[in-house]
């Protein structure tokens, strides 16, 4: 019972950690490319690396903090441009083939001795030396809290009762709200079921933090202060995400994604369009990629091939061409990311799996899961098929 | 279907698992200096292009003055623990060289803590010719670019195939391309295959592979009507599959074909391993039987027939399944044989050493215009001769693959179907 109080422990840990939130924000600026527009970019991990370099660089060098996150947007724009400009006229192939080869081209220069100076070659750039100033920010103030400060071990000590009652409620809210959705006309109207399923959704969010307490210094290196900036963030990148493909400009992303002749026939210029569409989900992957270091490292080699990979799992778990699918799917994959592991720590004798295989097993794990969605549930969690029998 | 999906995707996972079962994953070599977050590490190996030096005794000049020694083990390495960040001067006392050696003497590193901080310096023997003449270096980096350049070939033709064929670009060719390497090692290096017996093997394997992908995932997909893009997510997660289930099984270092070191053999100014010039003799044979095989044959025709318009060669009576069951087995054979080769002529094979191919495979293939064999037969040539002689013309080494990046993104500025490929108005 403990060794699994302490794996839900760590899922929970994990899905509000940092490092979710930056692919989150990264998979929604994929969400921008593939979902709406159809673009198959596969190098969004190079305009997050680039993202963190021009952020940490920057700072690192004594430039405020400002600056630095703007130079890390500039690095993401002009490696849009350079992408785009030769290969967004043609069929979608290309800009796969050069996006993937870009990204790594990026991460070998960040490798590369003659760059010591600015990069840190492999070895990287150390988190101190770009955090203080977003951490000097911080108005939470020195200790630590736990959340939530009233949890399980504080009804009847803890029993297997309360946590057993707990999770049947999760079960509960859960099938709430996919009722509530499913249900598309009848009683209530629409303001009714959006507010049926926020309501669900914060008590579900209450629950989690209930059965898993966590617990984090206020600001420190990777603590509450970083967390609530991060989601802040996603919550922010949501609201513009919404109000661009609602927008005028968001139609026309979906009609390129569906039919490019027709937008063009319409006398839309179909380039620039799919151009902004991928600087705009760059940035999101510069921002994306920004947050993901802040906690830590710059570490060329932890932001390669395999983060891009991750943020696409994470996009079509939770449903690509929707506005919450890349942050659900995001919270999902890295919490049963770490569930696997945490289960074949336990579990899997270590003549079998040692320490270091369950990681590879996990991420043998997240090649099968892209695969068996594509084929099976293209439209992942919250998708709707409809929208994705689209062909680049 | 979708049994039969997860049957294949079970196969693929489990066959080179069950096969390697008894591999031990690679552990961390043991060092005296573990960098700690108060300490750093700085560390070497004294070596000459003849061998490594014990007993040398090395002098570490902290930044404010004071000298730390060291002396190199019976491997050549030596390291110091220091406990201060800054700029360390490292030398080595001359008296302790053994003679005819010339050295630099002297580098200077920054310490950081928390790592350990590579110090080299170069030592040579006196008779070494440092300065070969540029031309001899032209030479040289000629003959190495058309080996690599042959060896992506082999792999290149079948995605360009497979590509022409079926229209996906498949993002899991280069694990194929690892997969050859790494069941060289496997049946050759641990299993004690001879070297000719297991490569056939290898290749048998490798092609079994391909026929079955096709028998058990992209022909039912390509039924159930899943589009490209789809599919190339499919190989995309696929390749991630491939890869980590590569580093389960042999760890993260580099596992060798076959055990003892290779022969050099001398051909005028050029210096290669026998198994180099074996290794280019049979690519030539290969891909020259393969261009034979598609320009002569009647499976030949009928591949390119489907490659050109697959509806028009289904109804003049081809067998458009059949066709491309067989490009896919050919393709994953041929990438298994490149893999093989590579491992054997590079002296090693890691896990993700298909990420990088991968990288010169889509760039030789579109450079030559994707979707033709010929074209990326050229475009790997060039590929290949850019790549190595890139740091001859002045290129630094790390940057050699981004010179393949750089011609890509030129040439699909100005001639976006490739050398051999066909002017086609797309967008």
């Amino acid at each position: 019972m403990d060794t699994i109080q302490a794996i839900l422990n760590s899922m929970l840990r994990e899905a509000i950690s940092p490092a979710t939130a930056a692919v989150a924000i990264a998979a929604i600026g994929l969400n921008i490319h593939f979902g709406f527009t159809g673009l198959l970019n596969i190098g969004q991990s190079g305009f997050m690396l680039l993202g963190a370099y021009g952020f940490a660089i920057s700072i690192g060098h004594g430039l405020p903090l400002v600056v630095g996150i703007i130079l890390g947007f500039a690095a993401a724009l002009v490696f849009a441009l350079v992408l785009g400009a030769p290969t967004l006229k043609l069929r979608g192939d290309y800009l796969a083939i050069v996006t993937i080869s870009a990204a790594e081209i990026i991460r070998y220069a960040g490798r590369s001795a003659l760059l010591t100076d600015f990069t840190g070659a492999a070895q990287g750039l150390q988190g101190k030396t770009y955090r203080d100033p977003f951490t000097n920010l911080s108005f939470l103030g020195d200790g630590s809290t736990t959340l939530s400060p009233f949890n399980y071990a504080d009804v009847a000590g803890g029993a297997i009762w309360v946590r057993v009652i707990g999770w049947l409620l999760v079960v509960a809210c859960v099938t709430g709200i996919v009722l509530v959705q499913r249900r598309s006309s009848g009683v209530g109207g629409h303001g009714l079921r959006v507010g049926a399923t926020v309501l669900l959704g914060l008590l579900l969010v209450v629950l989690f933090f209930f059965l898993m307490p966590v617990n984090y210094q206020d600001t420190g290196v990777s603590g509450w202060w970083v967390r609530l900036v991060a989601w802040l963030l996603v919550g922010l990148s949501l609201l513009v995400v919404t109000l661009l493909v609602r927008s005028p400009w968001g139609r026309l992303l979906r009609g390129i994604r569906e039919d490019e002749d027709a937008i063009r026939s319409l006398g839309k210029n179909v380039f620039a369009i799919k151009m902004q569409a991928l600087v705009i989900g760059g940035m999101f992957g510069a921002l994306g990629g920004m947050l993901y270091v802040l906690p830590s490292s710059v570490q060329p080699d932890s932001m390669g091939r395999s983060l891009t990979f991750f943020c696409y799992t994470a996009l079509l778990l939770g449903g690509a061409a929707t506005i919450f699918g890349p942050v659900l799917g995001s919270v999902i994959f890295y919490a049963a990311r770490i569930m696997i592991k945490g289960i074949a720590n336990a579990y899997v004798p270590d003549s079998i799996m040692n320490g270091q295989q369950t990681e590879q097993f996990s991420f043998i794990v997240v090649g099968v899961a892209l695969m068996l969605i594509v084929i099976f549930r293209p439209q992942g969690i919250l998708g709707d098929k409809r929208e994705l029998r689209f062909n680049v | 279907m979708g049994r039969g999906v997860v049957g294949l995707v079970l196969a693929l996972l489990l066959a080179p698992v069950v096969m390697l079962l008894a591999t031990p994953p690679a552990s961390a070599v043991g060092t005296l200096c573990l960098p700690t977050p108060t300490a750093a590490c700085i560390a070497g190996t004294l070596r000459t292009e003849k061998g490594v030096l014990p007993g040398v005794d090395i002098t570490v000049t902290t930044p404010d003055g004071k000298d730390l020694t060291a002396t190199t083990g019976e491997d050549g390495k030596w390291n110091v623990s220091v406990d201060k960040e800054g700029a360390y001067t490292v030398k080595i006392d001359e008296s302790t060289l053994p003679k005819d050696l010339k050295t630099s003497g002297e580098v200077k590193v920054q310490a950081k803590f928390g790592v350990t901080i590579p110090a080299l310096i170069e030592i040579r023997t006196a008779s070494y010719q440092s300065s070969e003449s540029k031309l001899d270096e032209l030479i040289q980096s000629s003959a190495n670019g058309i080996r690599l350049g042959l060896l992506l070939a082999l792999a290149s033709i079948g995605l360009s195939l497979i590509y022409g064929t079926t229209g996906l670009s498949n993002f899991a060719h280069a694990e194929q391309v690892g997969l050859g390497g790494i069941l060289g090692y496997e049946l050759i290096n641990r299993g004690g295959l001879n070297l000719w017996v297991g490569g056939l093997l290898v290749v048998i394997i490798c092609a079994f592979t391909g026929w079955f992908q096709d028998r058990v995932m992209w022909q039912p997909l390509r039924r159930r009507g899943l589009g490209l893009t789809q599919l190339m997510i499919v190989t995309i997660g696929l390749s991630l599959a491939l890869q980590y289930t590569f580093q389960y099984t042999v760890g993260a270092r580099t596992v060798r074909v076959v055990q003892d070191n290779p022969s050099v053999r001398e051909v005028g100014p050029i210096t290669m391993t026998n198994q180099s010039f074996i290794a280019m003799a049979i690519s030539i044979v290969v891909i020259a039987a393969v261009g034979y095989a598609l320009l002569r044959t009647r499976v030949g025709r009928a591949t390119r027939a489907v490659s050109d318009n697959p509806a028009l060669a289904a109804a003049s009576g081809i067998d458009v399944d059949k066709v491309i069951r067989l490009v896919w087995t050919v393709a994953m054979g041929l990438a298994g044989l490149s893999g093989l080769l590579y491992a054997l002529v590079t002296n090693g094979i890691k896990w993700d050493s298909g990420m990088q191919i991968l990288l010169l495979l889509f760039a030789a293939v579109t450079l030559g215009g994707l979707g033709t064999a010929f074209g990326a037969l050229v475009g790997s040539l060039i590929i290949g001769l850019v790549v190595e002689l890139s740091p001859v013309l002045g290129m630094p080494g790390d940057f050699k693959y981004a010179t393949a990046l750089l011609i890509l993104i030129l040439l699909l500025l100005v001639r976006p179907q490739g050398l051999l490929g066909r002017p086609e108005r797309v967008g």
